[in-house]
């Protein structure tokens, strides 16, 4: 039995992929708001947003501070580590397309630098069972064709 | 050959009724059972008397130029500028317009108050496209 | 602030058969809602001067507005947020009549949401920043966000899926009262519950909505007018909407400790000047079973956190239950009139018309979608 809010074992899958996650998914198209992070990505960095002034970091990426309004921003490189604040694994396709992809995982990372800073990605070699909430994690990067690289995850040893 | 290489319209609930008159080489126009008033593009209930009782009733597929531009820079590549759009109204109902093209004729020669007559093409194997002649 | 308390009444209903293939456009669902409703309202069409739709708009004003002949058709807005945005729908009229725009005001709903007929090219877009940051992680859904928050309220406070269940249950019951639920004739114990397919773990399938078709709709006039009129009309004593700062539509700001469904009630008792011992029976949407049990805590109807126990050992089913919820089926099992339809059957229980009718129904209340900008009304006798 690995869930013990459901009790209902039978309901999971017993074979669940680990890699190569979800690579025929729609990849994040460049926009000039959030462009800084996707390059980022590309230098194997992860990059937040935040405000010069007040030292706030803000992901999405947007631009004015939501503290202190002030539109004075810089892209600061942070550490990459953080923990499962919240995971899913999905089970159910909602196009044909994703037949073969499910059942994936899909976890909500809240990162060191600030309390609520957080976020949506995958661990890339947890089985479901071995999720958790406060999981200690760390990014990866996954290039997934020449333009686009992804930050995905994996547990901290 | 299409007169515009535009993806061909999408017959929807309402509007099948027109496109397969269409492929009858038949202009078929919304018409209320109720109060006779014509209504397009099709809806389900009569703008004048609300009533939910139609049916599509053949016009001559004649009518005048109420309105047309000549396109002369084309909105994407391909588009065989200029080309025109035109608004018919077809003259069964005073007001009852209809969007299309005139085929067949020169930009320069169309005018408001032309007269003109629908006439049809097959631009695939499913959709008949309406287009108006230069009538006499 | 004036106030808009009991000010306006909604003066007539009316909504199509809810199905799986509707077998008409968008279009004709919307004008036969909104045909009845004007009928039940015991109004003609020459007196409606003022629509509100919803965005993103399959059915939109103008093509309502057109389709009546109306002439003085001056006032005409489309709320936003889908889910979240239908009972403020009504607010919308409100402000409208306020603001002498407007006598008597249409609103309504209208999909083809589950044979997927609607226009062509028609599509429902979610803020382009935020696809970026989601979409290529498998984020495709809402049923994700509903299944991660779900996954915090169970590792904070120890709810089960069972619970969630039992709200899936309840609403399978009310549904089995009303015929025009498409999941009337199905029943559902929470055996049935427990055994349905995971969709996004704990996420089961009898935890998510069912897709309709259908639309739903309401004529919105002042308490003053509505005197004159056909029904016995079903007085407003609250409308608000509320939106609380948002990384983007699903996502809070963490730092912000109050949500919007939170803040929505408080605004809408403060209105109303009730608490909510004071409600008879309550109606929330409910896309999601997880995000109505936190709607519940959030609104005040128990303590963060106690939303399992709450809602476990028939509190919320007809009728002994001393908070019935969702009373036509929701969602849930009635169908997805993304909320339209829990507005219908607020107004239906205070007529006395309803399916399962709570006796002596005097105060209902609608609560729009959560996690989403959502809106809300009380309404009354």
């Amino acid at each position: 039995m690995w869930c013990d809010w459901c009790a209902h074992e039978r309901a999971h899958p017993k074979e669940v992929k680990i890699m190569p996650y979800l690579a025929g998914l729609p990849v994040p198209e460049s926009h000039v708001d959030y462009e800084e992070f996707w390059q980022g990505c590309r230098r194997h960095e992860l990059v937040i947003q935040r405000c010069k002034d007040c030292g706030w970091y803000r992901h999405y990426p947007r631009p004015l501070c939501p503290k202190c309004y002030s539109w004075n921003a810089e892209w600061s490189k942070v550490s990459g580590k953080g923990k499962v604040w919240s995971w899913t694994i999905i089970t159910h396709p909602i196009h044909p397309a994703l037949d073969d992809m499910v059942p994936y995982n899909l976890v909500e990372i809240e990162l060191i630098e600030q309390e609520g800073l957080r976020l949506i990605s995958n661990l890339i070699d947890c089985k479901p069972e071995e999720i958790y909430i406060g999981m200690p994690a760390e990014v990866v990067f996954e290039e997934v064709n020449p333009e686009i690289t992804l930050p995905r995850f994996k547990r901290t040893s | 050959m299409p007169y515009l290489p535009m993806p061909p319209p999408l017959p929807y609930v309402e509007s099948e009724g027109f496109w397969e008159g269409c492929k009858r080489r038949e202009l078929v126009i919304q018409r209320c059972k109720d109060c006779g008033t014509y209504r397009h593009p099709p809806i389900p209930m009569c703008p004048a008397c609300q009533s939910w009782n139609w049916e599509g009733t053949k016009v001559s597929g004649r009518g005048r130029v109420e309105g047309f531009t000549i396109v002369t820079r084309a909105v994407f590549p391909g588009m065989p500028a200029p080309y025109n759009v035109v608004r018919v109204e077809l003259e069964e109902q005073d007001g009852l317009l209809i969007l299309g093209n005139v085929i067949g004729c020169h930009p320069d020669e169309i005018s408001i108050d032309m007269p003109v007559k629908v006439t049809f093409e097959d631009v695939t194997p499913e959709i008949t496209m309406y287009y108006f002649e230069k009538a006499a | 602030m004036a106030t808009i308390k009991d000010k306006y009444a909604i003066v007539g209903i009316g909504h199509t058969d809810y199905s799986l293939n509707s077998g008409r456009s968008e279009l004709h669902l919307a004008l036969e809602a909104i045909t009845a409703a004007i009928e039940d309202a015991g109004l003609g069409f020459k007196d409606i001067d003022g629509i509100v739709g919803d965005h993103p708009s399959r059915v939109d004003a103008m093509t309502i507005g057109s389709a009546l002949g109306l002439r003085d058709f001056g006032f005409f807005i489309e709320t936003d947020f889908a889910g979240g945005g239908v009972p403020g729908g009504l607010l919308h009229a409100i402000a409208g009549i306020e603001a002498g725009r407007a006598t008597s005001v249409v609103c309504y709903k209208s999909l083809n949401g589950s044979s997927k007929l609607t226009l062509p090219g028609f599509s429902f877009a979610a803020e382009p920043h935020e696809l970026g940051f989601t979409r290529p992680f498998g984020l495709l859904a809402p049923a994700a966000y509903a299944a991660l928050a779900a996954r915090r309220h169970m590792h904070q406070y120890g709810t089960t899926s069972r619970q969630f269940g039992a709200i899936a249950v309840a609403c399978r019951k009310h549904a089995n009262r009303n015929p025009n639920a498409i999941m009337y004739g199905e029943s559902m114990t929470i055996e049935d519950h427990q055994d349905s397919k995971m969709i996004a773990d704990p996420l089961r399938l009898y935890d998510c909505y069912v897709e309709a078709d259908g639309a739903a709709a309401c004529v919105v006039t002042s308490a003053e007018r509505a005197k004159d009129l056909r029904q016995w009309p079903v007085c407003i004593m609250a409308a608000g909407q509320a939106c609380v700062p948002c990384l983007s539509r699903w996502t809070k700001d963490p730092t912000v400790n109050e949500n919007e469904t939170s803040y929505l009630a408080r605004q809408l008792f403060s209105m109303a000047g009730l608490v909510p011992a004071d409600v008879d029976v309550l109606q929330v949407y409910d896309d999601f079973t997880p995000l109505v049990l936190m709607a519940i805590e959030d609104m005040g109807f128990c303590s963060k956190g106690e939303g399992g126990p709450f809602v476990e050992g028939g509190r919320v089913v007809w009728p002994d239950g001393k908070l019935p919820l969702n009373t036509s089926g929701g969602n849930l099992s009635e169908g997805c009139i993304d909320g339209f339809n829990h507005v219908i059957e607020a107004v239906k229980q205070l007529r006395g018309t309803s399916t399962a009718q709570v006796k002596d129904a005097e105060v209902a209340m609608v609560c729009g979608a959560t996690g989403v900008p959502t809106s809300g009304l009380i309404l009354r006798r």
